[in-house]
């Protein structure tokens, strides 16, 4: 199995942590698995903002990038709900299309494809908020969301329960955007930062030691509000947790 | 037309502790009952697409539903007014109210004559126009416009309703208690209703079966309105019509459970013709709909039906209230709505959206508002009607993003930044992000060069 790892941009930047982690757990399971060098960013940021015509040349790269191999994973569910469901300014091509349908986020590749059902060198004795972005539980749908009476289901938590000593704390609102929002945070900053203020009190309230997520992103934006709250969180990303890390 | 400034007034709306928590809150608790009853019902999502199919069936069919109506409700002795846009609704309503020498009209809620503005336009020629919902009442005395399709003063705790009442009603300035607001409110009110030569109602529901209208409330104001003055006028939206009285059981079942949490509005109102002596108008109003059902990713914003839930569970409208999208409507539904009266004046409110989706699954007739937001933000691109500094911005980062070289350097740049400047130097005034958060802290290396040394080199 041929497996391409897109570390998205800013995990790149700023939490090569988390795309080192993502690496080494998908080599545990045995995933013959390429960095493409030349890699950038999905489009997200232009496609996001309307700019379609921006976004072309971006999104192009990464079909040229990502072409041939059977998967491509990355950790992060709004940068794969792009290249899924919005990656529509690049040229339609069977390359793209085959490009957009075998990106898989880190969760769904190792619920759905690899059906990991243990993780025996992890422990983590924390008690743990769970975070599902918005793009993996209304668009990726890896979770149950609340305003759906449907059975319960929830990939990532299914994996964090395999996790030795984990504990589980639940927020009031647990499916409450954070308010990160791509570019939203920056353009919309009073009520992206008053989300996110929101949020992490409603983590705090609920016990929690660690925020975890499979989006870096909103975990920066909600390390961003915690730090400045002076609220004492931990932020962690579930594929850390995953390939061990016990804190 | 000036663009909505969405950001300035949420900022405002925002520096006021007390009102943004019980805003939040108390729609937060409406999307909580939402939840409760939508999910007692267990054939809940069959319904919402039974609803969004007979919806759409009756958008694909409109004119033939719109004339099957228009022939019922004339055999029923109604007299039905066709208006192209505001303006002719406006000058229909103010001639049927001229031709009966009325000098004050008592009305029920409706978001249609707010589209078009109608209450000024008739009180510029003389009429005294009386809302007779609490909340719309509240907010007309306050000169403000409605800030919730179905809560309309949401945004107001009772102390700012007891300001807005001792200026106009004359009550005790520092009493909020709201059964003696209300109280007055309806002292002042039932006369007016009492001696009104004219009554308004808006319309839920237009059934080309029968010719008639339903109008859901939960005050009764609505058939004060439209049963006690000798003449009863509905300005009715093309788009309300549905095809058969058993449909109504389908919406009706919707409607309140979506808005409120409650099984059914307290009074459900069927008018279907005058009564004996009275007359009864409706007035079916265009106003830019068939020009949005002409348009391919946008008419299915037409299914609305007004519940609400895409307000209350939008976590950007509970923070930062309906007035600051400035617009008739508001939240979700306003982003995608106002949008088609005038794009440059509402080219921000599609960008005022995480695009979480929460809308997308709680409205009750499938209307896609989150898909909707996305295109729009394309259309306000393609217009050129992004602020400068976004369009800019976009342009850079769409070319340094293409060129692994470029992009290569400007994360070391990023990083670099973020490890050697200054503190004061990084939360400078420019930088949004660090207003209220930190920024991140930059890594001794990126992925790549990691990758590189780890992995490559091996």
């Amino acid at each position: 199995m041929k497996v391409a790892l897109f570390v998205p941009c800013f995990i790149d930047a700023f939490f090569p942590d988390v795309g080192v982690a993502t690496l080494e757990l998908l080599e545990r399971f045995g995933c013959d698995v390429d960095y493409p060098l030349e890699q950038t960013c999905c489009g997200q940021p232009m496609g996001n903002s309307g700019c379609e015509e921006d976004a072309a040349a971006t999104e192009a790269l990464f079909v040229k990038n990502f072409a041939g191999y059977d998967y491509i994973v990355a950790p992060s569910g709004s940068c794969v709900h792009h290249v899924r469901d919005h990656m529509t300014a690049v040229e339609p091509s069977a390359e793209s299309r085959a490009v957009r349908a075998n990106t898989y986020e880190l969760v769904e590749f190792l619920h759905d494809v690899l059906k990991v059902d243990a993780f025996p060198w992890t422990e983590f004795p924390h008690k743990v908020g769970l975070h599902n972005s918005c793009g993996t539980l209304r668009a990726l749908r890896t979770a149950k969301m609340s305003e759906i009476d449907e059975p319960f289901f929830s990939k990532p938590l299914s994996l964090l329960q395999k996790v030795k000593g984990i504990e589980f704390v639940m927020p009031a609102r647990p499916d409450e955007c954070c308010g990160f929002g791509g570019t939203f945070c920056v353009t919309e900053e009073p009520v992206s930062a008053r989300m996110g203020y929101d949020k992490v009190r409603d983590h705090k309230q609920a016990g929690a030691e660690y925020i975890v997520s499979a989006d870096s992103s909103c975990l920066m934006h909600q390390k961003g509000c915690s730090d400045r709250l002076g609220l004492d969180l931990k932020f962690i990303h579930i594929a850390q947790i995953l390939n061990g890390a016990r804190s | 037309m000036k663009r909505v400034d969405h950001v300035k007034a949420s900022r405002a709306f925002i520096a006021d502790e007390k009102h943004i928590q019980f805003h939040d809150k108390r729609l937060w608790v409406l999307r909580t009952l939402r939840d409760q009853a939508a999910h007692s019902i267990p054939e809940w999502e069959e319904l919402r697409s039974l609803a969004s199919g007979i919806k759409e069936h009756t958008l694909t069919h409109l004119a033939d539903y719109l004339e099957e109506f228009e022939r019922n409700a004339t055999n029923n002795g109604v007299i039905v007014h066709w208006a192209k846009d505001a303006e002719e609704h406006n000058r229909i309503v103010h001639e049927i109210l001229s031709s009966h020498s009325a000098k004050t009209l008592v009305k029920s809620k409706s978001m249609l004559t707010e589209e078009c503005e109608m209450r000024e336009y008739l009180e510029a020629r003389g009429i005294t126009v009386v809302e007779t919902d609490l909340g719309e009442r509240i907010q007309q005395l306050d000169h403000q416009r409605p800030a919730h399709i179905v809560v309309p003063a949401v945004h107001k705790l009772a102390s700012d309703v007891a300001r807005v009442f001792s200026k106009t009603l004359g009550t005790d300035p520092d009493n909020s208690d709201v059964h003696y607001l209300a109280e007055a409110q309806r002292d002042a009110t039932r006369p007016l209703i009492l001696n009104a030569e004219a009554g308004m109602t808006g319309c839920n529901f237009a059934v080309a079966e029968t010719g008639g209208i339903t109008v859901c409330t939960n005050e009764g104001n609505a058939d004060l309105s439209a049963n006690v003055p000798p003449l009863h006028i509905a300005s009715i939206g093309i788009e309300k019509v549905i095809p058969k009285l058993e449909h109504l059981g389908v919406f009706i079942r919707m409607l309140s459970r979506s808005a409120l949490g409650s099984p059914i509005t307290q009074y459900t109102s069927h008018f279907r013709g005058p009564r004996k002596g009275a007359e009864m108008h409706f007035v079916l109003v265009d106003n830019g709909r068939s020009a949005r059902l002409a348009m391919d990713d946008f008419w299915y914003s037409l299914k609305c039906i007004r519940c609400g839930a895409c307000m209350n569970t939008c976590p950007v409208y509970r923070r930062s209230s309906g007035l600051s999208y400035g617009g008739v409507y508001s939240g979700p539904i306003g982003a995608i709505i106002n949008p088609t009266f005038d794009l440059k004046k509402y080219s921000a409110l599609p960008f005022a959206s995480t695009m979480n989706g929460s809308c997308t699954n709680v409205c009750p007739v499938r209307i896609n508002i989150h898909e909707q937001i996305y295109k729009w933000r394309q259309i306000v691109a393609e217009k050129h009607e992004l602020p400068f500094v976004k369009k800019e911005a976009m342009k850079v980062a769409g070319k340094v993003l293409s060129e692994p070289k470029l992009y290569r350097a400007a994360i070391k740049a990023a990083d670099t930044a973020v490890a050697k400047l200054p503190r004061a130097f990084i939360y400078n005034p420019f930088n949004a992000w660090g207003k209220q958060r930190e920024v991140p802290d930059a890594p001794e290396q990126t992925f790549r060069d990691w990758y590189l040394k780890n992995r490559k080199a091996k």
